[in-house]
């Protein structure tokens, strides 16, 4: 990089890096706070003053996957030795396991829907967004933009004529029904992204495919295919993260069999009383995929969240 | 819609014509809210699983989301639960909605009689509409809201003189209401072995039903009446009466006077934290876990007793507790019904009431040993005898959430008068019976 | 660079190829090709859509299936203009829209222009930045009610350690004062990042040379930030707004999970109150009314932006 008078000095660059290192470390103390509060025992959770050092437990993840009922010490000193350590820590607090909680359940059904979403937005996206680049079609401006417009709906308000549909047709808490809603949603975005990464495609190469005898298909699949495929992907990451953070409708269109995660974590307790440490465990194990994909992502970031409208 | 109610009709009367047949090995799942009783309703329930073969399943939602997604589930005709322990307001709106299978034919059949079950409790979680023979549901589950305190800390002499100093009287479970507040202020931010402890828990939950499960607590004691007269839904002068106001505006001391900090949004979980971890001296909450609170490590045992919400003008408990309901929209309602027949058995009713459930049947209540077999069994008795209950109106969630709304804005957000927001009250009220065509 | 939707039109195959093509035609993969999405659409958006404008006319109610619908015409929207609970939703809605997007402005822009100075590693810190806005609204709002806790949250333990208030003095989702800005706060953390991207951007978009041409001018720096960078960063800063201002009108998940609208009213938002009608009082028809305004509100005021915007990008 050529040094320019433009370019700021060695004081302004440190004094700029240290207010952003501070202002990135305060923004992280939260999810932090997350990941430690995974790690320590109730207790240790709501002691006062907060607990910075402390010794690690897996409790919380115990907690978070199995139900627990409290025995009598009697009962308790009758039962065999515990088989492993979560037996150990769960007998530790005066309870047994009783079984399995719903967490990996619910965790399964993020990851059904959320694939299955992003799966099938991404199959129609692409094909929609390839024949917007190439192909004039009519009212093509009117199209795209109406696609564009249903992501200015309240979530609510989609809901409540959705549910009623879904209530008709029987799709309310299936997993069915949230793909393909989760679809309708993704689809504007995978659209927009879709054709600025086609739209950059030399329009050329399928030329010189098609005057070798390709047909328009395979053209499209043997050459802007492969092309497009960085675009695809970091697409698919976005339409996955949407799925897989979405609560509104799945909080009002699933109960049980179809429920996801996000609706689900908020709700978990222990037994009498909030259970801190399993809802941090849980929420870590939640959102621990995305921070990685955010890191994975970080070159199309700005593409994604303004639907293309921005790239660098 | 119609067709489903069709054949939901057909399966019920199938069910009943041919109950006693060898039915197949069902999964079922039963939906309830989580708390201590449910877990022992699992325990129970392998017995059922032993001599019926189906296989049971259950899903729990924590009380503050609990109405909320199993309405939602009903009103979506879902097929999640077959069996629903659903509240004893949601009667109105199950009967008239078709969500609940009738189950008078039922119990004609299996010779389940509702005359064995204590009258409370048939009329407030069975029938609908109100006092008919008209059953929805099979009582599950009483229940009222009560006090529990630290009775370590009432015995001890250096708190009883400093009590008798303050007030001039002898510290005891209170005999009414004022006398509940007297006691709660006393103990506000009183050091007791080095840590500052509070009056009492109460309810001040804003999300579902919290802070109206509260205050109706003060509010029944004073004498409050939903109508003027019972079905005309005639309430300006009843709901705003001078005691209904007098009762709210000592809701509000109770409140502001003599909770812990930060008692802006708190129900069952927070009064039960508050009280385990010895912050306060007193907490209101349903009897439902007293069983649990007896059997605490810490408070409970001889640290701990209870007593019936003190009448003021006459005595009054705010209901709580559930029948059990087989759900429409299930495929598998054969099952079902032979599930409520097992539940219903006298035997298997006793062996609830001693795993931590409370039985509704006569057997159970009316036996001898039943007011010895636990320090708040007879207490229990006392509550059932003078339980009201929120409106069971099928608009119940309407009417419930405006009174929320006006009872939050008032208590807790500090907004207007006592006087003014029951007659908010009685305006929203008005509204949801008009649109009903009620009024 | 800001983009025109759709600045060149995508033509079909060059005639002197298309003649040589094999397989469908152009014009038959074009439809096989929109088809799907189009009818995706249809079906879960605008048939629900007119479908909602329909309700919004009745005084349909979801949860008593039996009872029959009637047509009342405009009552349902008379009602809620003039009722003044739904007024104080807007209000509130109105106080978090506006100091969200203030605080988010001021210091994503600020952090933008921070990071622009190029300093070692900047690459890396920018990306833990980005992390809040990228995870699950409901998931991080609920924890953030556990650092939001009077005595044991980290929250109050940290400003009680800073100001030497009592850490159970204070209530930030209890309080009727301090709920709305307890929203703002949690808000601003996880969504700074995004309006900081895209000023990023658009601080890397003005070329080099105009600030040497600006130095060579003997223009002082303060005069270039007014001048040159302001003016240029302008447009993005404009559709980050934009893009800010439309999600947080439709706000829900984040607040819910904070305050659910409490203490009384004071942080129930119009999607708070909207959900309340529609899925907790089954006023179905009431609350389509309610979600047509809405979305009528938001596209009106969006569209009136755009133009804004492209009046700005013009100059």
């Amino acid at each position: 990089m050529s040094h320019s008078i433009t370019d700021a000095t060695l004081r302004q660059k440190t004094i700029a890096g240290t207010l952003v290192i501070l202002y990135a470390s305060i923004t992280m103390v939260p999810l932090l706070w997350i990941f430690m509060t995974g790690f320590k025992t109730p207790p240790d959770s709501i002691s006062y003053p907060p607990k910075i050092v402390y010794q690690p437990s897996l409790e919380g993840y115990v907690n978070l996957f199995t139900t627990r009922t409290r025995v009598s010490p009697e009962k308790l000193a009758e039962l065999p030795p515990p088989k492993n350590f979560a037996e150990e820590i769960v007998r530790n607090r005066e309870m047994v396991i009783a079984g399995p909680s719903k967490f990996g359940e619910r965790f399964l059904n993020s990851i059904i829907i959320g694939f299955g979403s992003t799966f099938l937005s991404i199959f129609l996206g692409t094909l929609a967004a390839y024949a917007f680049s190439r192909f004039s079609i009519p009212l093509a401006d009117d199209l795209l933009f109406f696609i564009l417009s249903t992501r200015m709906m309240p979530p609510i308000a989609v809901a409540i004529p959705i549910f009623l549909m879904y209530r008709q047709l029987g799709l309310s808490d299936t997993h069915l029904g949230m793909i393909l809603l989760y679809t309708a949603v993704n689809i504007s975005l995978a659209v927009w992204l879709l054709k600025g990464f086609i739209d950059e495609i030399p329009r050329e190469y399928e030329e010189a495919a098609l005057i070798d005898g390709y047909t328009r298909f395979q053209a499209f699949y043997k050459v802007v295919l492969p092309q497009a495929a960085t675009g695809i992907a970091s697409t698919a990451i976005f339409c996955l993260i949407f799925a897989w953070n979405e609560y509104a409708f799945a909080v009002l269109l699933t109960s049980g069999t179809a429920q996801t995660a996000p609706p689900f974590i908020p709700t978990i307790i222990g037994v009498g009383g909030l259970d801190w440490p399993a809802v941090a465990a849980g929420a870590t194990l939640f959102l621990l995929p995305v921070m990685i994909f955010t890191v994975m992502l970080r070159k199309h970031l700005l593409r994604g969240i303004t639907f293309g409208a921005v790239r660098k | 819609m119609n067709l489903r109610k069709l054949t939901s009709v057909g399966v019920v009367s199938l069910a009943a014509a041919g109950f006693t047949n060898a039915a197949q090995a069902e999964d079922l799942t039963l939906c309830w809210a989580a708390w201590d009783p449910a877990n022992a309703l699992v325990e129970l329930s392998k017995e059922f699983e032993e001599q019926s073969g189906h296989t049971m399943h259950f899903e729990f939602v924590p009380w503050p989301n609990f109405a909320d997604r199993m309405l939602n589930e009903l009103n979506s005709g879902g097929k999640l639960c077959d069996l629903l322990i659903g509240d004893s307001q949601w009667i109105g709106g199950g009967a008239e909605n078709g969500h609940y299978v009738k189950l008078n034919d039922f119990f004609d059949k299996e010779g389940i009689s509702m005359s064995d079950f204590a009258p409370a409790t048939v009329y407030a979680y069975s029938t609908w509409p109100k006092g008919t023979p008209n059953y929805y549901a099979l009582p599950a589950m009483g229940d009222a809201n009560g006090w529990f305190y630290r009775k370590d800390w009432f015995s001890r002499d250096d708190i009883r003189a400093a009590y008798k100093q303050a007030t001039g009287q002898e510290l005891g479970e209170p005999k009414t209401q004022k006398e509940l507040l007297q006691i709660a202020q006393f103990f506000q931010e009183r050091e007791i072995d080095g840590k500052k402890v509070y009056g009492a828990a109460i309810f001040t939950e804003r999300g579902s039903e919290g802070i109206t499960m509260g205050v109706t607590s003060a509010l029944y004691p004073w004498g409050f009446e939903y109508e003027n007269t019972p079905g005309k839904y005639d309430m300006e002068g009843a709901v705003n009466s001078p005691e209904a106001v007098e009762a709210l505006e000592f809701y509000k001391e109770l409140y502001e006077t003599a909770t812990p900090p930060g008692y802006t949004n708190s129900y069952m979980g927070e009064s039960l934290d508050a009280f385990k971890s010895g912050q306060v001296a007193m907490a209101m909450n349903w009897f439902a876990f007293f069983p649990g609170l007896y059997a605490d490590p810490n408070t409970g045992g001889d640290k701990i007793d209870f007593f019936v919400n003190p009448p003021q003008n006459v005595p009054g408990s705010t209901l709580g507790g559930q029948g059990i309901s087989v759900v429409s929209y299930s495929d598998k309602q054969e099952a079902s019904l032979e599930y409520i027949k097992w539940f219903a058995d006298p035997k298997v009713q006793a062996k609830w009431w001693s795993m931590g459930g409370y039985s509704a049947h006569n057997s159970v209540l009316g036996s001898d040993t039943f007011e010895d077999s636990a320090p708040f069994a007879g207490d229990f008795l006392v509550a059932m005898e003078n339980v009201k209950d929120f409106w069971q109106e099928p608009t119940y969630a309407e009417l419930l959430l405006a009174m929320q709304k006006r009872i939050h804005d008032y208590v807790v957000a500090d907004q207007g008068t006592a006087k003014e927001a029951l007659d908010k009250l009685i305006e929203d009220w008005t509204e949801v019976f008009e649109d009903e065509g009620k009024l | 660079m800001i983009e025109k939707p759709l600045n060149r039109l995508a033509q079909a195959t060059p005639t002197p190829i298309a003649r040589r093509v094999k397989g469908l035609s152009d014009r038959a993969i074009a439809w096989i090709f929109v088809g799907p999405t189009i009818f995706l659409l249809l079906v879960i958006n605008i048939f629900p859509l007119i479908w909602t404008i329909n309700l919004s006319f009745t005084n349909f109610k979801a949860n008593r299936i039996g009872r029959e619908i009637e047509y009342i015409g405009l009552r349902n929207y008379e009602r809620i203009l003039g009722d003044s609970d739904i007024w104080l939703s807007m209000q509130a809605t109105a106080h978090f829209l506006f100091w969200t997007l203030f605080l988010q402005v001021i210091i994503g822009f600020t952090l933008a222009w921070l990071i622009n100075r190029k300093f070692r590693g900047n690459d890396l810190w920018t990306t833990i930045i980005v992390l809040p806005m990228m995870l699950s609204p409901a998931v991080v709002g609920n924890f953030w009610t556990f650092l939001y806790q009077p005595q044991i949250g980290l929250f109050n333990y940290v400003v009680a350690f800073f100001t030497g208030a009592d850490p159970s003095s204070f209530e930030m989702l209890g309080s009727v004062n301090l709920a709305p800005w307890a929203i703002v706060i949690v808000d601003t953390w996880m969504w700074t990042p995004f309006v900081m991207l895209i000023c990023l951007a658009g601080l890397r978009s003005i070329p080099n040379y105009i600030y040497e041409a600006a130095e060579v001018d003997r223009a002082s720096k303060l005069r270039q930030f007014f001048t040159i960078t302001i003016p240029m960063v302008l447009p993005f800063l404009m559709l980050a707004i934009l893009f800010r201002g439309i999600e947080n009108f439709k706000m829900f998940d984040l607040v819910v999970q904070l305050t659910g609208g409490g203490p009384g009213s004071t942080t129930e938002l119009a999607s708070i109150n909207l959900k309340r009608e529609a899925f907790e009082k089954w006023r179905t028809g009431y609350s389509s009314a309610f979600a047509i305004i809405l979305f009528v509100t938001v596209f009106g005021l969006a569209s009136i932006y755009v133009k804004a915007l492209n009046k700005v990008k013009e100059r």
